[in-house]
């Protein structure tokens, strides 16, 4: 076999059961891969011989048939996740050869399944970002490009080097972290298949916080199928995450039939914006007719406090995120800038924090400080709590109603060019997440899958957003809408 | 709500990140940018409405109150950029 670092997740694994190929050979493509993409700035850490070992060892567990699906199969894995003797930095200065002495849950949970990492992701600074344009690595680049224009684009963000990973297949999937869209938006602009599970699905221990009553971990992935194979992985309760949920975790690949005759699928008006291009438009409409072929129904519905979700986010997110980096001041990890004679302990943490956090994160630390100080807090803070309980119940009224899944674009366009947005206001480049923010804030499952190509050849995705816990019906949903749009288009090699 | 150059000082002080004082005027009009496309909220009505405290419906886990682990100073040390003697060293703090 050749170019097995092409293979999804699923065939990978049928591949290594059949002993059709080993996952030696599996890991050895995707270094090989990586090592041929350093335009592409994905993989900001390498782990060579860390992969290796565990491949090895895969390969063992294969022939002793104890082989759990994610056995042997090499994986890239965000810089988000604490990984036990390499270094995560969050795409950070401030976290500057900062190794963890443990492993995110998550991580653990994929490498006790047998996976492969093949080494850590570029990203966004502590997941804020939607252009991948505010790593301390620079910016990561998407595989893909406007027809002959070498012009180089964004792989989206926060969870952009996870992105241009696997759809410039270096691995064959990815983890991915979403608090405002970062799995899924990434993954539209790039041609792959990204889901955000309900809060609280996958377990938040080891994984650098950000807005910690948003964030949520899940796969990037080729296909539907390896989606639901690789979240199976990485859900269940944790002890040590306490908004961690004591639930069963259904085995989601054997929810995938593609039937969904008689499901509602919603479509929301508040999503239709102003100025939307008619290529989303028209995507989005096609989206809703190949359901619609494919036996389901569909119904308009209102989310009425839609507009409010990006405003609301920009409180809650920033507030939460001041509080969490709280901890980067110099002393217990991470970089403490160099101080002058005299300086106290107060110039160390302002110094430190100033040189560590670049200017988004400043920004961002700053408005959460400034909404939750006093006199501000009631007027800011517990007014977006607010209007988050109401835009959650948007979402309930739906369901209740009978509505399966909400269908609507992933995205208001499709991928821009690296540096575009550098003049545009902060709000602008907030409007990205305009139809995936929702989902967070009422912690519901949402998948992005590609759907179509805009008219420079770019991937243009759509979103369902499903009932919480209801991750299996959601990826039938998806498998069904895969199915119907075909879409097979991978980004020349250029690099 | 308008923030000035003062707002921006007092508000990177809080957060404890030194912003020199020629860059105050910018981060100002940022901020307010911001605010102001946050102000939409005002709009809403949320007259009896509850903040939100927890997204799911959970009630957080208790556990026992006793000690779960320990004795790994090396490890915890391990990432400081200055231990000294067992400890986390900083600059003097009293005078």
């Amino acid at each position: 076999m050749s170019d097995l670092n092409k293979l999804g997740l699923a065939e990978a694994r049928d591949a290594l059961r059949a002993g059709d190929v080993t996952s030696v050979e599996l890991t050895e493509s995707c270094l090989k891969a990586i090592d041929e993409a350093d335009a592409l700035n994905a993989f900001v850490h390498k782990t060579p011989e860390i992969a290796l070992e565990r491949a090895k060892a895969a390969d063992v567990r294969i022939n002793g048939g104890d082989a759990p699906s994610m056995c042997g199969l090499p994986i890239g894995i965000k810089d988000l996740f604490c990984t036990k003797g390499v270094p995560s930095q969050a795409a950070s200065k401030i976290l500057e050869g900062f190794k963890p002495e443990y492993e995110s849950t998550v991580s653990q949970q994929l490498a006790d399944a047998g996976a492969v990492m093949l080494g850590k992701l570029n990203m966004d600074e502590f997941a804020m970002g939607s252009s991948n344009e505010t790593s301390a690595y620079g910016n990561a680049v998407s595989p893909w490009r406007r027809g002959n224009d070498d012009a180089q684009l964004t792989p989206g963000g926060s969870s952009g080097g996870s992105a241009s990973a696997v759809s410039a297949d270096l691995c064959l999937a990815a983890t991915g972290t979403d608090t405002g869209g970062s799995i899924r938006q990434p993954a539209a602009f790039v041609g792959i298949t990204g889901i955000k599970p309900t809060y609280g699905r996958c377990s938040r221990w080891g994984i650098v916080a950000f807005a910690s009553s948003l964030d949520q971990a899940g796969p990037m992935t080729k296909n539907v199928r390896d989606a639901a194979i690789m979240l199976e992985t990485m859900c269940g309760h944790d002890p040590k995450d306490s908004t961690s949920a004591e639930l069963a975790v259904p085995n989601f690949e054997a929810m995938l039939t593609g039937d969904i005759r008689g499901k509602k699928i919603g479509i929301p008006k508040e999503y239709r914006m102003d100025g939307m291009p008619p290529e989303i438009e028209r995507l989005w409409a096609d989206g809703a007719a190949m359901l619609k072929d494919a036996g389901a129904e569909m119904v308009d519905i209102s989310l009425p406090h839609t507009k409010y979700a990006l405003p609301a986010y920009y409180v809650i997110a920033p507030a939460e995120a001041s509080s969490n980096l709280a901890r980067y001041d110099g002393v217990r990890y991470g970089r403490r800038a160099t101080l002058a004679q005299g300086d106290g302990i107060t110039e160390m943490y302002e110094k430190t924090r100033a040189e560590g956090f670049g200017h988004e994160v400043q920004r961002r630390v700053m408005i959460g400080t400034y909404v939750l100080s006093a006199g501000f807090y009631d007027a800011y803070y517990n007014r977006a709590r607010k209007v988050r309980n109401l835009i959650k119940k948007d979402f309930e009224d739906v369901f209740a109603n009978g509505i399966d899944a909400i269908l609507t674009p992933a995205t208001p366009s499709a991928a821009f060019g690296l540096g575009e947005m550098t003049e545009a206001d902060p709000v602008q480049m907030y409007l990205n997440d305009v139809f995936t923010v929702t989902v967070n804030l009422a912690g519901l499952p949402g998948i992005s899958v590609p759907a179509g190509l805009d008219s420079h050849g770019l991937p243009l995705g759509l979103q369902l957003i499903g009932r919480p816990w209801d991750e299996g019906d959601l990826l039938n949903t998806a498998y069904a809408l895969e199915n119907a749009a075909g879409f097979v288009a991978k980004p020349g090699k250029w690099w | 709500m308008s923030i000035d150059q003062s707002t921006a000082a007092k508000v990177a002080k809080l957060a404890r990140i030194k912003v020199e004082d020629d860059a105050l005027p910018a981060l100002a009009s940022e901020f307010n940018t911001i605010l102001g496309f946050i102000e939409q909220l005002n709009e809403v009505d949320v007259d009896g409405v509850e903040p939100m405290v927890s997204v799911e419906p959970m009630r957080l886990k208790r556990r026992e109150d006793v000690v779960t682990d320990g004795n790994q100073q090396d490890k915890v040390l391990a990432n400081a950029p200055d231990a000294r003697e067992g400890f986390f060293a900083v600059p003097k703090v009293v005078e």
